[in-house]
């Protein structure tokens, strides 16, 4: 494993996602999501609205990154805010 | 009746969880790993947190790159679309000559990329190919070695080649799918040809169009081989478009770590502009589905 050249901060992300797919697989055992039309006119899972948060909060890291000079934790809680709005209105 | 659940069935996915696994969830978490440290070699990594992120995004290098990415994908869809749609509907509907024109139009997409670069790198030289010779010999000067112009043209027309033949075969699979009673209707309400087309023929072909632009415009945003072969990325960089630029980087440079951030931002991309138009494909399934 020392190809992959690990660091705590990428194998503590991995696992986060490893977790957060996990939890998703048992709740939707234990109260399966249903499909709903959202704000971007899409129907929409628990599982695509997930999708869309990790993705759109790659996007918010790497726009904090090249356009705003402060830490990246401020990023960080714009990407919560985004992920709840995406799971309350999507 | 009821579908019986067997969560036993889930096993049988293990094979294709083990060959994603390896094909692409390791290699991608290695890359994730690279892109936030730096190495001299010998399996020895310092960490640099998001210094390589913050040096692409501030450079132009890659902004260059990915601005000649988007005008390449762009062209190559405003004229492989139309002219695979055309070519389509000038082809025979049935009879021997429809399988002679279905063998000859996919012809260019059974050659390998490499050798559809060399091809038209003699094809367009002036010296010993016939497109430079005529060109130069028609009084228009052309070079795409040395032109960043004809360079682009090159490209482009080598790709709405070897391409489109694709957008071809796809639309007339989906011109074969319209019943004859359509076309029967439009023959009783006289129908001009063109109403035909937009109100009959574009419609049913939807499906298949959506497609056609999702696969022509991903395999032209992770165009390599073609125009690596014919330019070089050259003239100077004005054909380097980001697989060549993310190449040169990890290859040329070996700047593993730089390399990493830049294949992750470009993966994000391509993940985004993919999950558009999945997103739009399902939606047009389930509306066609509806009608």
């Amino acid at each position: 494993m020392e190809w992959m050249a690990w660091t705590w901060p990428t194998a503590l992300f991995f696992a986060g996602i490893a977790v957060a797919l996990t939890v998703l697989a048992l709740l939707h055992m234990k109260y399966p999501s249903t499909a709903r039309t959202g704000a971007l006119g899409i129907e929409t899972m628990r599982g695509d609205r997930f999708f869309i948060a990790l993705l759109g909060s790659a996007f918010i890291n790497l726009a904090w990154i090249g356009l705003v000079d402060a830490p990246q934790y401020g990023a960080l809680i714009v990407c919560g805010l985004f992920a709840l709005c995406v799971f309350r209105w999507v | 009746m009821d579908k019986p659940v067997n969560q036993r069935a889930w096993i049988l996915v293990l094979p294709v969880v083990v060959l994603v696994a390896f094909s692409s969830v390791i290699p991608m978490m290695t890359v994730v790993n690279y892109s936030f440290q730096d190495t001299f070699g010998g399996n020895e990594f310092f960490w640099v947190g998001l210094d390589w992120y913050r040096e692409l995004l501030q450079s132009e290098r890659l902004w260059d790159a990915l601005g000649r990415q988007i005008l390449f994908s762009v062209i190559i869809l405003l004229i492989e679309i139309p002219l695979g749609i055309l070519v389509a509907l000038c082809m025979p509907k049935k009879g021997w000559t429809a399988s002679l024109y279905l063998v000859l139009i996919a012809l260019p997409l059974l050659i390998p990329y490499n050798v559809v670069g060399t091809i038209w790198q003699i094809f367009g030289r002036s010296d010993i190919g016939l497109l430079g010779r005529v060109v130069s010999d028609m009084g228009i000067s052309y070079n795409y070695a040395q032109n960043a112009f004809d360079a682009w043209v090159t490209v482009i027309a080598m790709d709405v080649w070897h391409w489109t033949s694709l957008v071809a075969l796809l639309s007339y699979a989906g011109l074969r799918s319209i019943p004859n009673a359509y076309y029967q209707a439009a023959k009783i309400d006289q129908a001009s040809r063109w109403s035909v087309f937009r109100y009959i023929e574009l419609p049913k072909m939807r499906g298949v169009l959506i497609i056609a632009v999702l696969l022509r415009f991903m395999d032209s945003f992770m165009i390599y081989t073609e125009p690596f072969v014919l330019t070089g990325g050259g003239p100077g960089n004005a054909t380097t478009f980001l697989s060549i630029d993310l190449v040169k980087m990890a290859l040329g440079q070996f700047d593993l770590g730089p390399a990493a951030a830049f294949s992750l931002m470009y993966f994000l991309v391509i993940l985004f502009i993919s999950y558009v138009f999945y997103t739009v494909m399902i939606t047009t399934d389930k509306g066609e589905a509806k009608q």
